[in-house]
Order: C-alpha cells, then structure tokens, then sequence
C-alpha cells in the first residue's frame, strides 16, 4: 500500500486508508522533500573526472550486478553473475558456460539479492564483492580488480538462498540461510506434511580462500523461513544474527497465515562455539549433491565440480551456539550497529522497531532468562534482551544502516520514507520521504565497523510518475541522499537496471587503482591459446573442427576459412593479442545460435559454432576497435557432408596448410 | 693539468656510469586515444617501453603506417655500445690518473667524437624508421608524410605528439660532458699562469 504524504510535491498518485494517512501526517514533519538549489553542484562530477564511491547495486530479476558511481549514479558496468549476459558472452562462451552450471544442469538466470564486499578488521576491503542466487541458491564471488565473476557455489539443501551472503569482520564466512524451509535431503512427500518433515538450515561459506569457496558446515533449524541477516562485530565478534518469519510453519497463503504470531524470532548464533563443535566432529558428512565453479586464473577457462557430502549438524548438537530472540513481527532486517551492541530489527508488520542489546543477550543467556524452547533451541524472554524500541517510526520497517556517528537509518516500505534516529535514546531525529516504497537502503560501510556517513542510497520499488513513462513496465530506481548534515537531504533519483535490491558502496580509491588493464599473453595457459599469428591453425578430430585464430587490429588470422562441413560443430578459439588496455575484439559469425565473443586482450575465448546448410559465413569484430574495424571481417565456407575440400584457413599474407592430427588437449569444461 | 680539472674528469667517468643503468633518451608519444600515453626508453644495450608494454603497442600502431617493428635485437649498435661506453669511462679515469693536459684535449676530441657519432646514429636509425615505409601495405599513405620522430624537442605525427628528450643516463652524460669542458677550460686558462693559485 502506498501512501501519498507528498503529493503535492511528488504529484503522486493516490491510494490510501484514511487512517494509515492521518497517521503517517500526523507522525511526519514535512522535511527532506524539497530539492535545495545546490543538490546539482552535489552530485555534478565534471566530465573526466572520477566519482568518489563505487556502488555495486543488485540487479534483482536480472541476476547480475550492476556498478554505479557516486555521486553522480552514472552506470559503470554491468558484471553478469547468475544471467547469461550476451554482450559480452557470458555463459555462451565454452570457457563461461560451466559457471551457469548447477546440480539441476545449466540455468541461464537467476534472482541476486544482496551483495557483501569483503572485510578486514571489520571495514570493506574491497577485494572482493560476494551476492546470492535466490531461486537456484548459490553465492557468487566477484573479483574487483576484474570486475568478474570468479567463482560460484551451490548451496545444498536450502530453498531459496535469501539470507545470503553477508560477513564476518576478517571475511572468514559468507553465510546462506534458507528462505524456504525443505525436506533435507530433498525427497517427495505432501507438502501438508510441512511440520513434520521440513527443515531450516543455515550453512557457513569459507569466502577468504579465492577458488576455494567451501560449505564449512550446515546447520538444520526449525522449518521457519530465514530472511535476512548481518555478522556481529566489535562486542558481538563471533555471533552472527539471522532475521525469520513464518514461525507459525505455514504452507499456504503465506501474507494471512504467516502474520498471526506476534512475534517471530532473530537468531543469535555463535559460529565460534559452532567452529568448536565442529572441530568436536559433532557434523556428520552428509550426502549431498552440489557444484562448485571457478575459473582456472592461468587458463581463464571455468571448471565445474560436483560436490557430494556436507557436513551437517542440527543446531541442538551443538549447546550453547543458538538463541531465539523474540523480535515483532516477521523482521526483515537483523541490523548491527557499528559497535556490535546494538541489534535493530525490521518487524515488517511492526509498529515499533525493536533494537536488541548484545549485552543484554550475554546476560540473558548466563541467567537462563527463557520462556521456552523450539526443537532444542533457547528462547529469551523479550525484555530480557531488549534495549529500546523506536516508538511510531513509521510504516513497514524493513532495514536499517549507520552512519558511524551514533544515528541508525530505517527504510519503511509501506509509509515510503527514510527514517532516522539515535541509538541509544531511540528517538526519531528525523525523516525523509521516498519516491516510493523503499527497500534496502545503504551507506557506505554502513554494515561495517566503519561506516562512511557521506550519503545514503534509497532502492526504490515502485517509481510510477518520477521518470518519463516507458510503457507498462517502466524504469527501477534508486535515490541518494546527503545525511553528512542533521537533515537528510535529497539530492538526486537515478535510474536503475534491474531491481536495485541491495548495494554495497565503497570509497573508489579502496579499488581503483588495483585495476588489471589486460591478460599478459607470456602467462596465459589456456588450452587453445595462439600466441602470435604463426601458431594459429586449423585441425579436424572427427566432426569436430578446432579453429585457432587471432585478432588484433584489424584483423582476424585466419580470416578464410574452408573444409567445414554441413554436421561439423566448429570451435573458434580465438586469442586477442593486444596487450593494451581498453582494446577488446568481439567475435561473430552469421547464424550462431550462441551469441558472440568478447575478447579481452590476451585473453582466448572459444564459441561453439554448428552450421546448418552449406554456403558462405561471413563473421566479423563486434566491439569497435579501431579505424578499420568495418575491415576486420572474414568467411568461412561451409559445404555438403563428404564434400572434398580441403580444411585450411589463410590470410592475405598467404596460405597456411591444415595442421594435421595435432594432438592439441581436449577442450575442457 | 690542474687538481680540480682532474677531479673533474673523475667525477664525469664516474657519472657516465649511471648511463649502464639509466636510460639515455626518452620518447613520449600522446594522442587523444592514448592520454597517458606510450613511451619508449633508450638504453645502452636495448630499447623498451616506458610501460611493459608499450614498446609491443608502438610497434602495432606503426604498422598502420608501414613502419618497421622496432626490434632491439635487430640494432647492431645495441650490442657494442656498452663497451664504448665502458671505454670512455675507463679512459676517462686514465686520463684523470695521468693529469697530462695534452692526453685530455686528445681524448676530449675522441670523447666529443663519440658522442657526436652516437647523436647521429640515433638520428640515422630515425630517419630510416620514420621513412623507410612499407608503401604496399601500410593502411594509411599520406604523400610526402613521414614519421621521424626529433632528436629534441616535439612534433605532431598524425594523431600522437611526439616528444624526444634526454632521459635520466642522457642528463648524466650531459653533466659529465659540461664537466669535461670545465676541465679543458680551466686546463687551457691555467697553463700559463702559476699552478700554484686558485682562482
């Protein structure tokens, strides 16, 4: 439900009860909804210049992440993760393809939701950028000083990988907790048998070793659903804090039936004393079945590998490493302060936002201060844990962040506003509308130890009259606000691609100048690989053709290529031997079911070409390289099956012979 | 020859060593499409790229215009120079050690010999670059165009500015070389006068 506070200002379209909007009037002070004259100066980054933050922003249904500058919200790069990404071959090249791959074959798609930059001491690193898959769960690492997707893994037994990645202070773990509670191991059974048979579980990554991303251990959990969660830090070291809902075990209709508690749960979870209990050997390893993709760093070619165990436990094996927080009422956010005292949480259908003390929750548990107990799992009193509540903040608190100086920031979803407010009195200081119906919200490091209180980002769902119309569907949207001062101001909307779910934003000279500008030919390992044009050739292993070719501008080597034939599935590997920043070639060829290449210099990327009916192909450069880049074309001539021409390829510089019965290794996957 | 010119001839072979480990001549080259530009360093014993990789991005550039690929391996005077050099420095600290005025004016005439041939073969191997062309397959042919970089000083080449300069071992040798001058110079004033006098 929106509720249109501004609509005078907005020009917002209107829908709402009367008492919703008479209580949100009377509970807001009309701030923040006028643009100053400066906003411009405040986010104009003169051309040539650089933005002082990156912001990596979730592209929601469109699975990838999408990296923006602030200031300004100019779109720097789309980086495909989950989502085949046809400009630049993404899981269409073979050496891409086994990225998508998962223990239910390729998926081309997925949900990404939150992304978590890595931490050392507690602060954004930026070394590398972790986000979850929701449908098919996964989580992804993404290096930043390739801006690629380097590795992805599956995350076995879960159903919907919302609680996810989040992380520990020195990047020890990315954590995954199921959205949807499933039977483990997944098996057939009536789904009216929820209760019974339906776990939870919640599995700690190992994300510090690149390459190496492992389930270090799972823990099942009552069959609730998991929603969010954050890492202690500070006074919480250790602890980690996972938001639920639907602690009523509802199958069916969900909105009604999963709203009836007044209060569902945080779990605080001491994932030191669950190390210890693993090292006790208290997780058994369980059959399992589950990939794990990576991308080889010398060949650049991705692997696929089928996992089959997991060590397991149920968090009642382990005393003392799980507590039930009560928290009102089916909290979204679970959101440590700076410190690690403070613990707020979002109750999406609360009308307070209740904020946890850690200190409180140590002393809690020492005096046993429970009022029951679910499946082995302590549940404290609510009281016993709480430090404050903020009164009447708002409609639908979802998440809240931190400036570092004391202040938390709350979205609200249903009133449509930022809210702000000081830790430790829980007074509301003040507010700022939305346009509209905000979701997460972000500051830079404002999940850290060392928040950056420069700005805050609003990820916006709903943007109705704010941009030009484009259509039923129009345009996703974020908002950036200066909270350096006591009033939050607005200062600019941008447009979005995808859902911007969840950001993360950085200071840019944490990653700036880490850049790699090109793949080094002398290091590169890669199976196909032609160093210079000398060592391109073509070579024919049954009705598989391998072509090595080379492109550099401006031209491809070979650019005439014959002897295909009708039946043949031909491998162009082609190598770019620029050694310079900024000079991709891009490869296509007429009528590839498979997109194309985008080759980065020194790199060598290979496209699965089967064509259908004999004649000539032309193929040619996609990526605008250079002045005679229309001239960087080429055919290749495909005939009838059994036809007698012979395999060869040339250049203008003359004929090159067919290199023959080359035991070149076989294409790797 | 008086102390000081022989301290000078010293400390001239003593900075004419750091051209074995400092680059000689730089040149920089800058087009709208390369604003950090690319950039070539000339040593004793090899040219290479101011970066990694520049050398190898020059060279494919001029094949746009025919030029030869500049190929250090291919410059014969890259293998011998170090041991002129290594001569010039050893015979400098000879003449040093023997203080006869007249053995330095005869090896300031073969050092000023040298250097001069040095300039010009430098000069030569751009001329022979910056003209020597493919005209079969260069991509671009302007009539009359030809890309010889300067010896000193700046000059637009189609799109990139070309800046040739000393480097780092070329101002050494440049310091040294005003060093020996100041020991002919002071050589020839004090001849006449009494050795005994400092000036």
């Amino acid at each position: 439900m929106i509720v249109p506070k501004f609509r005078t200002l907005a020009g917002a379209g209107v829908i709402a009860s009367a008492a919703l909007l008479a209580f949100a009037c009377a509970k807001r002070p009309s701030s923040g909804g006028l643009i100053s004259a400066d906003a411009a100066k405040a986010v104009y980054v003169a051309p040539g210049s650089y933005d002082e933050f990156y912001a990596f922003m979730s592209g929601g249904f469109n699975g990838q992440v999408s990296v923006y500058g602030l200031p300004s919200g100019r779109r720097l790069k789309t980086i495909p993760v989950f989502s085949q990404y046809p400009e630049n071959g993404y899981g269409y090249s073979e050496e891409t393809k086994p990225m998508l791959n998962t223990s239910y074959g390729f998926i081309p798609w997925d949900d990404s939701h939150h992304p978590a930059l890595s931490q050392t001491n507690g602060e954004d690193d930026g070394r590398w950028l972790f986000i979850n898959a929701n449908n098919t769960p996964r989580i992804a690492r993404i290096d930043l000083t390739r801006f690629e997707t380097d590795e992805i893994l599956e995350i076995p037994n879960a159903g919907g990988n919302h609680g996810s990645p989040y992380m520990t202070s020195n990047s020890e773990y990315v954590v995954s907790a199921t959205r949807f509670s499933v039977p483990v191991p997944n098996t057939d059974m009536p789904i009216a048998d929820y209760k019974k048979g339906f776990k939870g579980q919640i599995s700690f990554i190992r994300a510090d070793q690149p390459g190496k991303m492992r389930v270090d251990f799972q823990m099942l959990m009552p069959g609730f659903d998991y929603d969010l969660a954050r890492a202690g830090k500070g006074k919480s070291e250790g602890w980690f804090f996972f938001s639920m809902y639907n602690t009523e075990q509802a199958n069916s209709l969900l909105e009604v039936n999963a709203s009836q508690n007044d209060k569902d749960f945080i779990a605080a979870v001491n994932w030191k004393t669950l190390e210890a209990c693993v090292k006790a050997g208290k997780a058994k390893s369980t059959p399992a079945s589950y990939v794990h993709n990576y991308v080889d760093e010398f060949t650049r070619q991705a692997h696929s590998e089928t996992i089959t165990s997991v060590p397991q436990f149920a968090a009642k094996d382990c005393p003392g490493s799980v507590y039930f927080l009560p928290t009102p009422k089916s909290p979204h956010g679970a959101d440590v302060d700076p410190t690690g005292e403070y613990i707020a949480a979002g109750g999406k259908l609360a009308s307070v936002v209740p904020v946890h003390s850690f200190t409180k929750l140590q002393k809690a548990i020492a005096d046993k201060a429970f009022e029951g107990e679910i499946e082995g799992i302590p549940v404290l009193k609510y009281e016993a844990t709480l430090a404050g509540e903020v009164k009447n903040p708002g409609l639908g608190p979802l998440h809240t962040e931190f400036d570092g100086k004391g202040y938390a920031y709350t979205s609200f979803f249903i009133s449509s506003e930022v809210v702000k407010w000081k830790l430790g009195t829980w007074e509301v200081v003040d507010r700022v509308p939305t346009y509209y119906s905000v979701g997460h919200l972000t500051i830079p490091g404002g999940g850290t130890m060392k928040p950056n209180g420069k700005y805050l980002i609003a990820m916006n769902k709903i943007t109705k009259d704010r941009y030009l119309p484009t259509g039923p569907e129009l345009t996703q949207s974020a908002q950036l606000y200066d909270i350096s001062g006591d009033k939050m101001k607005l200062l600019l909307d941008f447009p979005t691609e995808g859902e911007p779910h969840y950001a993360q934003a950085i200071e840019a000279k944490k990653i700036k100048d880490k850049q790699v500008k090109f793949y080094k030919l002398a290091d590169s390992k890669a199976a196909h690989i032609s160093r210079s044009e000398k060592e391109t050739g073509l070579s024919r292993d049954g009705k598989k053709v391998h072509v090595r070719m080379t492109a550099i501008r401006s031209h491809f080597s070979p650019d005439n290529i014959e002897g295909i034939q009708v039946g043949d599935t031909v491998l162009f590997h082609v190598t770019n031997l620029e050694q310079d920043w900024d000079v991709p070639h891009g490869f296509a060829v007429m009528g590839a079911q498979n997109g194309e290449l985008l080759i980065l210099p020194g790199e060598t990327r290979t496209l699965q070409w089967v064509p259908r009916k004999a004649g000539i192909y032309p193929m040619y450069c996609t990526d605008f390289c250079s002045a005679l880049h229309q001239e960087m074309q080429g055919y290749v001539r495909v005939s009838a099956p059994g036809s007698g021409v012979a395999l060869s390829g040339i250049t203008s510089r003359g004929p090159q012979a067919a290199a023959k019965a080359e035991a070149g290794p076989k294409q790797k996957q | 020859m008086p102390k000081s010119a022989r301290i000078f001839v010293a400390v001239a072979a003593l900075l004419m060593s750091a051209g074995f480990a400092l680059p000689l001549w730089r040149v920089d080259l800058i087009a709208p499409q390369y604003p950090e530009g690319l950039g070539m360093l000339i040593r004793v014993n090899t040219v290479e790229g101011v970066k990694e990789q520049d050398l190898n991005s020059i060279n494919n550039l001029n094949h746009y215009i025919g030029m030869k690929r500049i190929e250090p391996d291919a410059i014969p005077e890259l293998k011998y120079m170090t041991a002129v050099l290594g001569a010039l420095i050893g015979t400098a600290l000879l003449v040093a050690a023997i203080g006869n005025r007249k053995v330095l004016y005869g090896w300031c005439v073969a050092f000023s010999g040298v250097l001069l041939a040095g300039l010009y073969d430098y000069w030569k191997w751009g001329y022979e670059y910056g003209h020597d062309l493919d005209t079969v397959n260069a991509i671009i042919k302007i009539p009359d165009m030809t890309y010889q970089p300067p010896l000193i000083g700046s000059k637009q080449l189609l799109n990139f500015t070309a800046t040739s300069w000393p480097a780092s071992g070329g101002w050494a040798l440049v310091i040294a070389t005003a060093l020996v001058a100041v020991a002919v110079w002071q050589s020839v004033r004090r001849t006449p006068v009494s050795p005994g006098r400092v000036a």
